[in-house]
């Protein structure tokens, strides 16, 4: 097994009066992908952000390569190589595709074969380089907020829902590269409710449910155990695609 | 070499970049295209706000910062420039030592408002700087001994600036270059190298996470950019161009008051005229600026010259009167929102993007 370089251990996120993380618990492989699953409303997205400081736990402790980062601000866990791609696209919508991309690289500006990677993945950032991003399609956004978190070489990225609303033959292409970044060596950490992308995607698999972590394994397993589905996730993954 | 002299930031319509032009050309040759005192006061007065007004764009367009105490650093520097020279020996020393000491108070206090204050919500940081700024208004008024109170201070600036003061015996061009000649290029040359400059910070790595943390604050922190350090930083330098626009201002006028820099009339002027040219453009300033300082100069005179010519006609000549100019100066601006929303200057680039 894989040594961790995440770690969440009993906790605890408040928002308003509102308790949402009941003790979560789970941890992240180095260099793989892992899938947080569970229904709407379970706390995927608040785990994704008080990971990186946006709720602020009010107990339990994060732990990145051992260390303890439950109570640091966010741009100073952002910067020891944590990247996140928001639900929401996450871009600035006026500024140009290029600026988007050098802001996020923290080590000067974009270049070589890292760019030629992200070309490559998304060729229409490459088409639409000068253009303002907020003129982008929304899977064009979701590709440019990707590019984003990958410009520079990054140890944990935190990953919420790519696939949403998107076309199928765009899903298509985001998990082809996906699957090319995990050839990297970066961990991810991926939210996400398109059982197709999950299982091709997922090494290993935390499931969520009122605030708790109520089952992990490989992702494997679950797929293939349609029993476990049922009962986690309240219906067959098979049928949610 | 003009990419880099602008940063590579072009006006990127054509109609704006003759307009452009055509403002640099008039500042420019100002004093011999429009020969006379009163047009020179109004081009330096173009000059400074240009000046002021695009340092409170890298505020409110780029940094997406509301605050209501520009005027206060503007007057910071009129005041320190005016105090120096009115007790201590006048001279560039003078000059010098209250410019100096103007920065340094408006940098301190930007400093500590960005600090105390940028943290909170848009609404109570403009609420902060606005209470800040009166209280300034009203220390100034107030310390008459230091500051004059309501009357100002008017005082002497060194020989060569002085309009008495002759460079050349004879006249260049049928200009006279004297004291006034040399004040005016010292203006319009000091707010071209700021506004240059000013130009290279919004499109520098810096000027980019500024934009970044005015259109989401939280997506700025996700990447790992501190966003106070970067506000506060942005506020500081906003201060300190106001207070060197301030300092330009009181040595054309020679004089500075509480009517003169710190009026929130003023304030009110400056937002309407970043708003007017283009928020989160630079040239908006330039553009925003000169109209709205040659319609507040000559716009009565133009009516004048409209109610002359419809003498005889009913209603009209009345409606022209210039004591009605406030009216039409309104109506402009309700007409340039109207039309322009994004500002002159937005406006002018989307349509050139539309049409490639």
């Amino acid at each position: 097994m894989a040594e961790n370089l995440l770690e969440l251990s009993g906790v605890h996120t408040h928002i308003a009066q509102y308790h949402i993380l009941q003790g979560v618990e789970f941890a992240v492989p180095r260099g793989e992908l892992t899938m947080l699953l569970g229904r709407n409303g379970a706390g995927k997205t608040t785990t994704l952000r008080t990971i990186l400081g946006l709720w602020r736990a009010s107990a339990g402790t994060i732990r990145f390569e051992s260390a303890d980062i439950t109570q640091r601000e966010t741009p100073d866990i952002a910067n020891l190589g944590i990247a996140y791609v928001p639900e929401s696209m996450g871009i600035f919508a006026g500024l140009t595709v290029q600026e988007n991309l050098v802001l996020a690289a923290r080590n000067g500006a974009p270049a070589g074969e890292r760019l030629e990677r992200i070309f490559r993945f998304f060729p229409p950032i490459k088409t639409f380089w000068h253009l303002p991003a907020g003129l982008l399609s929304g899977g064009q956004k979701q590709m440019l907020a990707i590019s984003r978190a990958i410009v520079e070489p990054r140890k944990l990225i935190l990953i919420d829902e790519p696939t949403k609303g998107l076309a199928p033959a765009i899903i298509n292409n985001l998990i082809e590269a996906f699957a090319e970044l995990k050839q990297t060596d970066t961990t991810i950490l991926m939210v996400e409710q398109n059982f197709h992308a999950a299982r091709s995607l997922g090494d290993s698999v935390a499931v969520m449910d009122s605030g708790r972590i109520v089952h992990t394994g490989r992702m494997a397993e679950l797929a293939a155990n349609e029993a476990l589905q049922t009962k986690l996730l309240g219906l067959s993954l098979e049928t949610h695609q | 070499m003009i990419a880099s002299l602008l940063s590579a930031d072009f006006p990127r319509s054509r109609i704006l970049a003759v307009a452009l032009l055509a403002v640099f050309a008039g500042l420019a040759l100002a004093p011999f295209l429009f020969p006379g005192t009163r047009p020179l006061d109004v081009a330096a007065k173009v000059c400074v706000f240009i000046l002021l007004v695009a340092s409170y764009d890298l505020l409110l367009g780029y940094t997406g910062i509301v605050s209501f105490a520009h005027t206060m650093f503007f007057g910071i520097g009129g005041y320190g420039v005016a105090i120096a020279l009115s007790r201590m020996e006048v001279g560039w020393g003078a000059i010098a030592v209250g410019t100096a000491a103007a920065v340094l108070l408006s940098l301190a206090l930007s400093f500590l408002i960005g600090l105390f204050s940028l943290r909170v919500k848009a609404i109570f940081f403009a609420m902060i700087t606005l209470a800040v700024a009166s209280f300034f208004a009203i220390l100034a008024s107030q310390l008459s001994n230091v500051t004059g109170g309501e009357d100002g201070i008017t005082f002497r600036v060194p020989e060569l600036l002085r309009p008495a003061y002759r460079v050349l015996e004879q006249p260049l061009l049928g200009v006279t270059v004297g004291g006034r000649f040399v004040t005016y290029y010292l203006v319009f040359g000091a707010s071209l190298v700021l506004f240059v400059a000013l130009l290279r910070v919004v499109n520098s790595p810096f000027g980019r996470v500024l934009q970044a943390i005015r259109e989401n604050e939280f997506r700025a922190e996700a990447l790992g950019y501190r966003i106070v350090v970067y506000r506060t930083l942005a506020n500081c330098l906003g201060a300190l161009v106001a207070t060197l626009a301030g300092v330009l201002y009181a040595l054309w006028l020679r004089y500075t008051g509480p009517n003169t820099t710190l009026d929130f009339a003023i304030m009110i002027d400056i937002l309407l005229m970043v708003v007017i040219g283009g928020m989160g453009t630079m040239y908006g300033a330039v553009i925003g600026a000169t109209i709205f300082v040659v319609a507040q100069n000559y716009l009565q005179e133009a009516m004048k010259a409209v109610s002359g010519a419809l003498k005889g006609v009913p209603v009209l000549p009345d409606l022209f009167h210039p004591d009605r100019w406030l009216l039409w100066f309104g109506v402009l601006f309700v007409l340039s929102v109207y039309y322009f929303p994004a500002g002159i200057v937005g406006q002018l680039r989307a349509r050139a993007a539309l049409k490639k």
